[in-house]
């Protein structure tokens, strides 16, 4: 494989609002397209970091424009750790169930797919506090092609 | 800065709404305004053309679950068309066609709603 030594990392730091997500999955679909991703796959690792802002912004700061939220890419040999970090309210995914489309339907209810999606789109998908009091949630995809 | 439009038109007793570029937390509102508007104008049988649209997010999907159950329950729907296999794919990893039809055209959807307002 072309890319088995390949070490790359990448940080991008954006204030937590939703203009801000179109300038995210710029930076992630660079980063996994330098890693070595297909196209189809990169599209992916995209939309799970978009959906994982979007909570961000949507939960831990409430729409506040001014919360910071900093994305820092890590890819060494074939695994890709993407970390999010951000200072906002703290958040259990637990407490939110797997969305069933039929049931949410029937309730008109239209949270937690973010998270559903991110689960199905990445290889892992942790949630974590940092020093200082801090979440991080950290995406990881395995290069396999 | 992300890069979406949504455009308005009819045709006969169905409203076509087409999207175009990028549909995630930021746009979905301007997609919300539309949906806003047919129920003010009690337009209910919606077809959505996604044959312009390159990145849909689960803000986005979480418009159509909004709206869906008001048209149906209006003798309307929302049908979708034309969608780019990346976007389908994501639809259906949250078993979206369980419970929205999806079409490779536009005029077959169409074409759907024009079929049940004869019988």
């Amino acid at each position: 494989m072309i890319y088995q030594n390949k070490k790359i990392e990448k940080e991008l730091t954006i204030k937590s609002t939703t203009d801000n997500l179109a300038l995210v999955r710029e930076f992630t679909k660079k980063a996994a397209e330098e890693c070595g991703f297909s196209e189809e796959t990169a599209g992916k690792i995209v939309l799970a970091v978009d959906e994982a802002c979007t909570n961000i912004i949507k939960h831990a700061y409430k729409y506040s424009p001014d919360g910071k939220i900093i994305i820092s890419v890590k890819f060494d040999k074939d695994k890709l750790a993407i970390s999010i970090v951000d200072e906002g309210l703290h958040f259990n995914p637990n407490n939110v169930p797997e969305p069933n489309i039929v049931e949410y339907y029937k309730q008109k209810k239209i949270g937690g797919l973010g998270i559903f999606l991110m689960k199905k789109l990445m290889d892992e998908v942790k949630y974590s506090t940092t020093s200082g009091n801090k979440n991080e949630v950290t995406l990881v995809k395995y290069l396999t092609e | 800065m992300a890069d979406f439009n949504v455009n308005l038109r009819d045709v006969g007793s169905v409203s076509v709404i087409d999207v175009n570029g990028y549909l995630d937390a930021h746009t979905a509102p301007e997609l919300e305004n539309v949906f806003n508007k047919l129920l003010d104008q009690k337009n209910f049988k919606v077809v959505v053309n996604f044959s312009d649209l390159k990145y849909i997010s689960s803000a986005g999907l979480g418009v159509f679950m909004a709206y869906v159950e008001t048209m149906r329950e209006n003798n309307g729907d929302i049908k979708f068309s034309n969608l780019k296999d990346n976007v389908y794919n994501i639809f259906d990893l949250l078993g979206f066609p369980i419970l929205y039809e999806f079409y490779k055209d536009e005029q077959e959807a169409i074409q759907k709603f024009n079929e049940m307002s004869k019988s």
